[in-house]
């Protein structure tokens, strides 16, 4: 758990060790997951032929996780990802594919409090987890103070790293990174923005953080 | 320290992004996120080889793989009506054609849609298409720019168009660069760089009927990209509809209607379903245009006390065998500074590349990199400070053109810029500013972009509730344009903003120019004040027949509004509120379209956005890192409407010059002709990490004669000369000039 931990907090990084280790931990749960759910076959024993042909006669895998604090019964394609499943097969299109390889951060959602790249994730990986996305941030009709502040801050543009910029910023603080611009600017680096709106959401970060509101 | 990032002249308090809540809330619907049932998904197969052709597509396994509907290429495309059909025998394309999608089987860069696989899946498309073989007949490319050079030509457009700004062009004496008292010459090249909007590019094709088309497609103008549908599809106008309302970034990318999307709707014809396109980030870097390798050459001749007397500036951009892309590389250097000999120009080289595009800042980002490094260097030669230099050569009119500049402030850019950096800190010999074990260095460049007005329509609806709704087939790419437009509208009518709507990205609207050359606020703003002018006249005119509203014989331009409300005059009366005039005369809306287009003041006056920008920068002795430490930047873009959004467009702007300056290059691996950076790992863009708090400025002075509310465009000068300002930086730390982009660190070492 505590290796869990201690990836997950450094959150989704685009530079080398980070990368080795979400890949590591990425394996590992594909691995687990995929002895959990995937009984008729493994992927990872077959030969490459056979791969083609299992993977295009892949069979749907029953899934049952928590959205948004609603529970969901849902049966997937073994090879959706976790954003696939979000934006595709649920409409919640909030969350965002920028690279879908994870280099970007647009896909960045929360799993079991955790922010987590939902384009490096399977979604037969979520059996049982609690997954927050940005419909789900915010509570009913008034806005997380974190979307506050990108609005006050104007920390966007075109809007399109938002969603990711905002689930990220929100667990940067929770994981206690956000306590100078420094700091902020080193724990949000995973997630791209190619309006260049950083300066802007380095100061909406910092302004929650001091604000002292509970995120 | 909060106020250091405040503009001490900022007027008012700006308006937040009307669409805000959207985006923060994930509500805002980008073009691959609207919902259709029946939805099918494409995969592009694109060629593995960079010139040559197809000799068979073995598409059977494919075919037959789960939840595939169709495998589309040239050997069963139902066809674009413009394109024609192939002539036999088949012949490459000439220049000048624009690439035709799934035509024949000619390959004329590596990345070209060769293929597509449409699916009900993307699941299932996505490993469809790797069961499809395409086998190639090579041919030998050339794709090295530098290797060909001397292959270089003027483009056989310009060579047919007598007039065309690219001709070779001579103001003065050509050779007055020979004897000038003090001369410097150099070499300047940037790589190819490519936009990489966050969103990839995306389109949802529907065939309605079989001749009504609706596309939900990733592009800066709805008008244009629905006049080039209609024309490939041999539709009515009308019949097609784009509709682009959140686009996630583009940068230049969007201008055009490319292959991509015209395979998509080929597809959902084929299919006869709707049909979902997103390309993966790797087909970004081949499906969307970039901007072009350049090579340039400038020598600028001056007098000991710093006085230009000749430039010559030569430049060479890369484009396709198939098409020519011309930019502005050169043409800054004639209207920048004042000079009595001035040469420039300009050539293309054709590679097997597919063709570049415009790209933020397209010609001039490149041009001022290199003049304004050139400058950098000759104020170094003369021992004089570059800022310094730029002064004394300031041009006061128009140096090309011979016509005053309709304003131009640029003096004042430098003054803010100057104090607010704290230039004067700066110690003239480069290599003696040091701080914490790094060396410091401060670097200046000017900026420059012309302006851009296009005849632009609105219109303006107001409601019995004394809501507006305002339209305009205008796009937002970013910059704010709803939020800008929105408060032009309640300026202009007294109207609370959140009782305003304003509409654009549909293809349904008002006609309206695409966002590019940062013409949107200078045309759409221009239209949108006439249509809330027209439509104040109205309801004046509905308020004089109303007996006793105290409007008779009042002038419309005495007439005042303020919240919601008709006044006869600035200092009278209670007045009459909009709500009322409507519901005297029975009536459930007032509605006005007008056009607003420009006129003969584009002849009277040289009409640009002036700017500059200051940067230090830290860069490590041992590892030759470079960090930018702090910018100010200060434009003069005449009148500013809204600060906020203004002040993100030129940080954004900075945020871009950085990357072009410290880390872009698309590498390419000659052997076969493809790019090896093909992703965000390889292709490096600034991250947080990279990028300090950034100062802008703004003059904020209206340009009387550019249009009715005296503001130019900013997106296009917020990037141009960042990259020349920081490579100046790094020279005054360094003592090293870097003159071929990105500066790495192998190249301070
Ligand atoms: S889409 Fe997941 S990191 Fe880019
Ligand atoms: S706001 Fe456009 S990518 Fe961040």
């Amino acid at each position: 758990m505590k290796d869990k931990n201690e990836i997950d907090a450094t959150g989704p990084r685009r530079d080398g060790d980070h990368h080795q280790e979400d890949r590591r931990l990425f394996l590992k749960q594909s691995l687990a997951m995929t002895g959990l759910t995937l009984t008729p076959f493994s992927f990872f024993n077959a030969e490459p032929d056979s791969y083609s042909v299992l993977a295009g006669n892949a069979d749907r895998v029953d899934l049952s996780l928590t959205i948004n604090g609603v529970k969901r019964r849902l049966s997937v394609d073994p090879r959706t990802t976790l954003l696939d499943l979000v934006r595709e097969q649920l409409g919640l299109t909030g969350t965002k594919k920028g690279c879908d390889l994870g280099q970007c951060g647009a896909c960045t959602v929360h799993v079991d409090g955790q922010r987590v790249l939902s384009c490096l994730s399977f979604a037969v990986m979520q059996q049982g987890r609690k997954i927050t996305t940005i419909e789900g941030l915010s509570n009913g009709a008034s806005l997380h103070p974190m979307q506050e502040a990108f609005i006050k801050h104007d920390g966007f543009q075109c809007g399109y790293c938002t969603p990711g910029q905002l689930m990220s910023a929100v667990s940067c603080i929770r994981e206690g990174h956000a306590n100078s611009e420094a700091e902020i600017r080193e724990y949000m680096s995973g997630n791209l923005c190619r309006c260049g709106a950083y300066p802007n959401i380095v100061k909406a970060i910092l302004a929650v953080k001091t604000s002292g509101q509970s995120v | 320290m909060a106020n250091a990032h405040q503009n001490p002249a900022e007027p008012h308090p700006s308006l937040d992004r009307v669409d805000g809540r959207l985006k923060v809330t994930g509500a805002a619907t980008y073009s691959a996120e609207y919902p259709f049932e029946n939805l099918a998904h494409a995969v592009l197969i694109t060629s593995t080889i960079a010139k040559g052709r197809i000799r068979t597509i073995d598409a059977k396994a494919a075919e037959t793989a789960p939840g595939v509907l169709a495998v589309l290429s040239h050997m069963n495309s139902p066809g674009v009506p413009a394109y024609g059909s192939v002539k036999l025998p088949a012949e490459r394309a000439p220049v000048g054609t624009a690439f035709r999608v799934f035509y024949d089987e000619f390959i004329y860069f590596s990345g070209q849609p060769v293929a597509m696989v449409v699916a009900n899946t993307p699941e299932q498309a996505r490993h469809a298409a790797s069961l499809v073989h395409v086998d190639y007949e090579s041919e030998k490319h050339q794709t090295d720019f530098e290797a060909n050079l001397s292959k270089a030509a003027v483009a056989t457009s310009v060579q047919r168009n007598k007039t065309s700004p690219f001709q070779d062009y001579d103001r003065g004496n050509p050779d007055a660069i020979y004897t000038a008292e003090v001369k410097i010459e150099a070499t300047y090249t940037i790589p190819t760089q490519h936009h990489q909007p966050l969103e990839p590019h995306a389109i949802i094709a529907v065939w309605e009927a079989d001749d009504k088309l609706t596309v939900y497609d990733k592009n800066q103008g709805v008008k244009s990209a629905q006049g080039n549908l209609a024309q490939a599809f041999k539709l009515p106008r009308e019949n097609v509809k784009v509709n682009s309302k959140f686009i996630g970034g583009a940068f230049g990318s969007g201008i055009r209607v490319w292959p991509h999307t015209v395979a998509a709707v080929l597809a959902a014809q084929k299919v006869n379903r709707p049909v979902k396109l997103v390309l993966g980030r790797e087909l970004m870097f081949t499906s969307v245009g970039y901007r072009p390798f350049t090579v340039q050459k400038i020598a600028i001749g001056a007098t000991k006390d710093g006085q230009f007397t000749a430039i010559t500036h030569e430049g060479t951009g890369q484009t396709s065998t198939y098409e020519e892309h011309l930019e502005r590389t050169i043409l800054a250097t004639r209207a920048m500074y004042v000079c009595p000999n001035v040469s420039t120009r300009y050539r293309l080289l054709n590679l097997d590349v597919n063709t570049p595009t415009w790209m933020r800042g397209p010609g001039d980002a490149t041009g001022m990199f290199a003049l304004e490094s050139a400058l950098d260097e000759l104020a170094f030669a003369l021992s004089i400070d570059p800022l310094e230099l730029r002064l004394r050569n300031h041009a006061d009119s128009d140096p090309e053109r011979h016509l005053p500049w309709s304003a131009k402030s640029l003096k004042d850019c430098y003054r803010i810029g100057a104090e607010q950096f704290g230039w004067k800190n700066r110690i003239l010999e480069p290599q003696t500013m040091k701080a914490d074990g790094m060396l410091v260095g401060y670097g200046m460049a000017s900026s420059l972009y012309g302006f851009h007005r296009h005849p632009s329509k609105a219109k303006a609806v107001l409601l019995a509730d004394g809501s507006v709704v305002v339209q305009s087939a205008t796009m937002d790419i970013g910059p704010g344009t709803g939020t800008a437009m929105t408060q032009i509208a309640a300026t202009m009518l007294g109207v609370n903003p959140k009782k305003i709507r304003f509409d654009l990205g549909d293809s349904g609207l008002p006609d309206a120019p695409g966002q590019n050359g940062s013409s949107t606020i200078p045309s759409v703003g221009s239209a949108v004040h006439a249509v809330c002018k027209a439509l104040k006249i109205k309801l004046l005119t509905l308020a004089v027949a109303i007996p006793g509203s105290g409007f008779a014989d009042v002038r419309p331009e005495d007439v005042t509004v303020k919240n919601g409300r008709l006044f006869p005059s600035a200092d009278s009366s209670p007045g009459i509120a909009y709500t009322d005039i409507l519901k005297h005369h029975k009536l459930t809306q007032v509605e006005v379209t007008e056009e607003s287009k420009p006129g003969a003041e584009r002849d009277q006056y040289s009409m640009y956005s002036f700017g500059c920008h200051f940067v230090e920068v830290h860069v490590s002795p041992v590892t030759g890192e470079v960090r930018v430490k702090r910018v100010v930047t200060c434009a003069d873009v005449g009148k500013i409407i809204n600060y906020k959004t203004a002040r993100s467009q030129s940080i954004g702007g900075v945020v871009g010059g950085i990357g072009m300056a410290l880390m872009e290059e698309s590498a390419m691996d000659h052997r076969y002709g493809r790019y090896v950076t093909t992703d965000f790992a390889s292709y490096h863009i600034p991250v947080h990490a990279d990028i300090p708090q950034i100062d802008v400025f703004f003059v904020d002075q209206p340009d009387p004669y550019v249009n009715p509310i005296g503001s130019k465009g900013l997106g296009e000068i917020a990037i141009v000369g960042v990259a020349a300002a920081v490579a100046n930086a790094v020279f005054h730390a360094t003592g090293k000039r870097i003159r071929q982009l990105p500066i790495t660190p192998d190249k301070l070492l």
